[in-house]
């Protein structure tokens, strides 16, 4: 066990594929001397030599196109996005190319070994372009999986295991908690399971549902909620897609309640979905509607971040609503 | 830092790149005589019988498809015609091992490779036995083991994939590289560039083919770009570029493997621009007659590549009248025959719906699987594929 920042930890995991696997490159923009513009690929380039970690020319569509072609090659390539909001210009690479390989050659050919890296989410000051949460318009397309770590001891099994799963994965990293999340991380290889969300804290009263750096916010809001006597049960969902539709349902069947918070706007976020399968599966159940906690149907702000964003008094009174109802 | 060591002016000064005039490289006359100055390239006869026969394949399969899509047993149907040596010639200078990742048209290239009527036929058919378990619409083929990657709609899209499959290649180090073919309409997509450009800086044995055949869809290609032809772009990305008269096979053949050359022995990326012309119309959807004249048609169809080639071959003693004929009669009755046993077959089994979206279907599909199972069985005179694989389950 080591004591690392959530950078540190990404860094790290990186480090051990690269390590144990000859077949991973890592690559974006920045990304080789430099070691990224966050430095999550620090000392990569210097280790693995510049043809398995390296510079790419500032092209999304080219960066992840490349890591198409190297994946269906038989290569494990990780490709770094460098900010989440810049993804777009690949999303054709993406959604048409990286999540229908293998489905329409038949399996003849596939890009499992694809992982790609991005750093999302507010909370930095960075305005319209550097704060974006984009996992929505990615969960609205089959063959992807999506992923979103917590703290440094989930960001490392969480990446490890996306590089090694057989499907393209996108890996969205909370930019906020790169060095404001220090944890203990053990040293080794170690691989958490994809598709499985996890419950962070048992609970009575309501469930509480969110992901990435929304966990954090989650935390505060909940410790408020308990001294007012609500018992919460927390819930990090981790895979976006496919995701955990049971340990939720299992949740919200004990407790009738469910609030789900993530920073993307209100209208098409992942909550929707959420909200509309676990209705379907509890109906009987529910005590109070599900509600959502989210940021506003705004471009993302600058000078106005923290009212934009759902922060933890926002979550406390969405729990107090839901157990009052 | 600028990279850039060019000489300082102290007035300003323009430049439109009239300098760079691309030379087209040829050498077969229509009449199937070399140019005087030109030499053939090294081809034996098993080999270029073997270029020769997929190019007659090619052309016979496209007109009998095109007939079968007309009599409303396809859905959809688009040909090479006119095109068969830009793709045939450059498929078959390559190494049979390099990975091929084409745009649509070049079904010659897998014919090359040896892909049989039949799987044409299953594919064209969307059967059971089609290898992308009849979830693409028709020339959508692709074949592992030729090493010919399954055809994606999107233009352009395979470009900079084709750089990053050769970066593997080479990482690989067995000698290999990747050609990747597209249209000049599709050279005017961003995915272009960034493959060219990404293929230049990392300097990848990637074979650019573009079949520049004077039409994307109905826009001719004085309306897709100002500049002569796709080639001059080479320059800006420090690449080696040849343009080549894409009806003449020896000329496709030689530059292609000169190309092979420069991009696995040296590193170094190629762009090809095969000149040459789409004699068929776009799709089995299109009708060139709203956008061009049968003038300009009958120009480019008196510079058919295969007759070209054909009399070449035979200035050569390598081939005859009656080898002709009974190649024409013995191909035309394998693809009637072959799509008549395609025809037949029954499609994909429901459960391809659901598989190969992941390795393995996830929880909520496999219940949205069970939910449809479960209306088919309900409807089944509605459902006539799939309602006997709907028995069963929950």
């Amino acid at each position: 066990m080591t004591k690392m920042n959530m950078l540190q930890a990404i860094n790290n995991a990186l480090d051990t594929a690269m390590a144990e696997d000859e077949r991973v490159l890592c690559f974006g923009e920045d990304v080789g001397v430099f070691g990224g513009v966050f430095r999550a690929t620090s000392n990569l380039q210097q280790k693995y030599g510049k043809s398995r970690c390296f510079n790419t020319p500032l092209v999304e569509q080219g960066i992840i196109g490349f890591a198409n072609g190297l994946a269906a090659q038989g290569s494990v390539p990780v490709a770094e996005i460098q900010f989440a909001d810049y993804i777009f210009p690949a999303f054709d690479q993406i959604v048409n190319e990286s999540a229908k390989f293998r489905y329409r050659s038949g399996n003849l050919f596939n890009v499992g070994g694809l992982t790609i890296r991005a750093p999302y989410g507010g909370g930095i000051a960075g305005g319209l372009y550097h704060s974006q949460s984009p996992e929505a318009y990615f969960a609205h397309t089959p063959g992807l999986k999506i992923v979103v770590p917590r703290n440094p001891h989930q960001a490392k099994g969480l990446l490890l295991a996306a590089i090694h799963d057989p499907n393209p994965t996108l890996f969205f990293e909370p930019k906020r908690l790169y060095r404001a999340s220090v944890g203990e991380v053990p040293d080794e290889d170690y691989r958490l399971p994809l598709g499985e969300a996890e419950v962070t804290k048992e609970g009575t009263d309501v469930t509480v549902l969110g992901w990435g750096a929304q966990m954090e916010v989650i935390d505060q809001a909940v410790e408020r909620a308990e001294k007012d006597g609500i018992s919460c049960e927390v819930i990090d969902l981790r895979t976006i897609l496919p995701w955990d539709v049971e340990t939720v349902a299992n949740s919200v069947f004990k407790t009738g309640r469910l609030v789900v918070t993530h920073e993307a706007p209100l209208t098409g976020g992942f909550a929707g979905e959420i909200a509309a399968t676990i209705q379907e599966r509890c109906f009987l159940y529910l005590e109070s509607p599900i509600a959502r906690v989210t940021g506003m149907d705004t471009p993302f702000p600058l000078v106005l971040e923290k009212e934009h964003l759902p922060n933890h008094l926002k979550v406390y009174e969405a729990i107090r609503a839901s157990v009052e109802f | 830092m600028t990279t850039t060591k060019s000489k300082v002016v102290y007035s300003p000064v323009f430049t439109d790149g009239a300098e760079f005039r691309i030379p087209t490289f040829r050498l077969l006359k229509q009449d199937g005589k070399l140019y005087k100055s030109a030499k053939a390239p090294d081809l034996d006869k098993d080999k270029a019988l073997r270029i020769y026969r997929a190019m007659v394949t090619t052309r016979i399969l496209d007109e009998r498809m095109l007939a079968a899509q007309r009599q409303g047993r396809l859905s959809f149907y688009m040909q090479c015609t006119g095109e068969e040596a830009a793709v045939i010639g450059s498929a078959a200078a390559l190494d049979d091992g390099d990975m091929i990742m084409a745009q649509y048209r070049e079904q010659g290239a897998l014919a090359y490779r040896g892909f049989t009527i039949d799987e044409f036929m299953n594919q064209l058919f969307g059967n059971e036995m089609d290898y992308g378990k009849g979830r693409q619409m028709p020339v959508h083929y692709g074949s592992k083991k030729l090493n010919y990657m399954t055809i994606s709609s999107p233009l352009a899209t395979q470009i900079p994939q084709a750089t990053g499959y050769a970066y593997g290649q080479k990482l690989r180090g067995e000698g290999h590289c990747t050609i990747t073919y597209f249209g000049e309409g599709a050279a005017s997509e961003g995915d272009f560039h960034a493959a060219l450009n990404m293929a230049a800086v990392h300097r990848v044995p990637v074979i650019f083919l573009c079949r520049n055949n004077g039409y994307a869809i109905s826009t001719p290609a004085a309306e897709q770009f100002a500049a002569d032809g796709v080639a001059p772009r080479a320059y800006g990305y420090k690449m080696d570029v040849i343009r080549v008269d894409g009806n003449d096979i020896l000329a496709m053949y030689q530059a292609t493997q000169e190309a092979r050359k420069l991009a696995v022995e040296h590193n170094r990326p190629v762009l090809i621009e095969a000149m040459s012309y789409r004699l068929a119309a776009h799709s089995s959807s299109d009708d060139p007659s709203g956008y061009r004249s049968k003038d300009e048609e009958a120009v480019w169809r008196e510079k058919d590549p295969i007759l070209r080639m054909r009399l070449w071959l035979e200035s050569k003693k390598w081939w005859s009248e009656d080898d002709e004929k009974q190649l024409q009669e013995n191909m035309r009755r394998e693809v009637l025959e072959t799509m008549k046993r395609a025809q037949k077959r029954p499609p994909p089994p429901l459960e391809s719906l659901v598989s190969d979206v992941y390795d393995e279907v996830p929880p909520s599909l496999a219940e949205q699987f069970d939910k449809l199972k479960a209306h088919i069985r309900r409807y089944p005179d509605e459902y006539p594929k799939s309602a006997e694989h709907a028995k069963g389950g929950a």
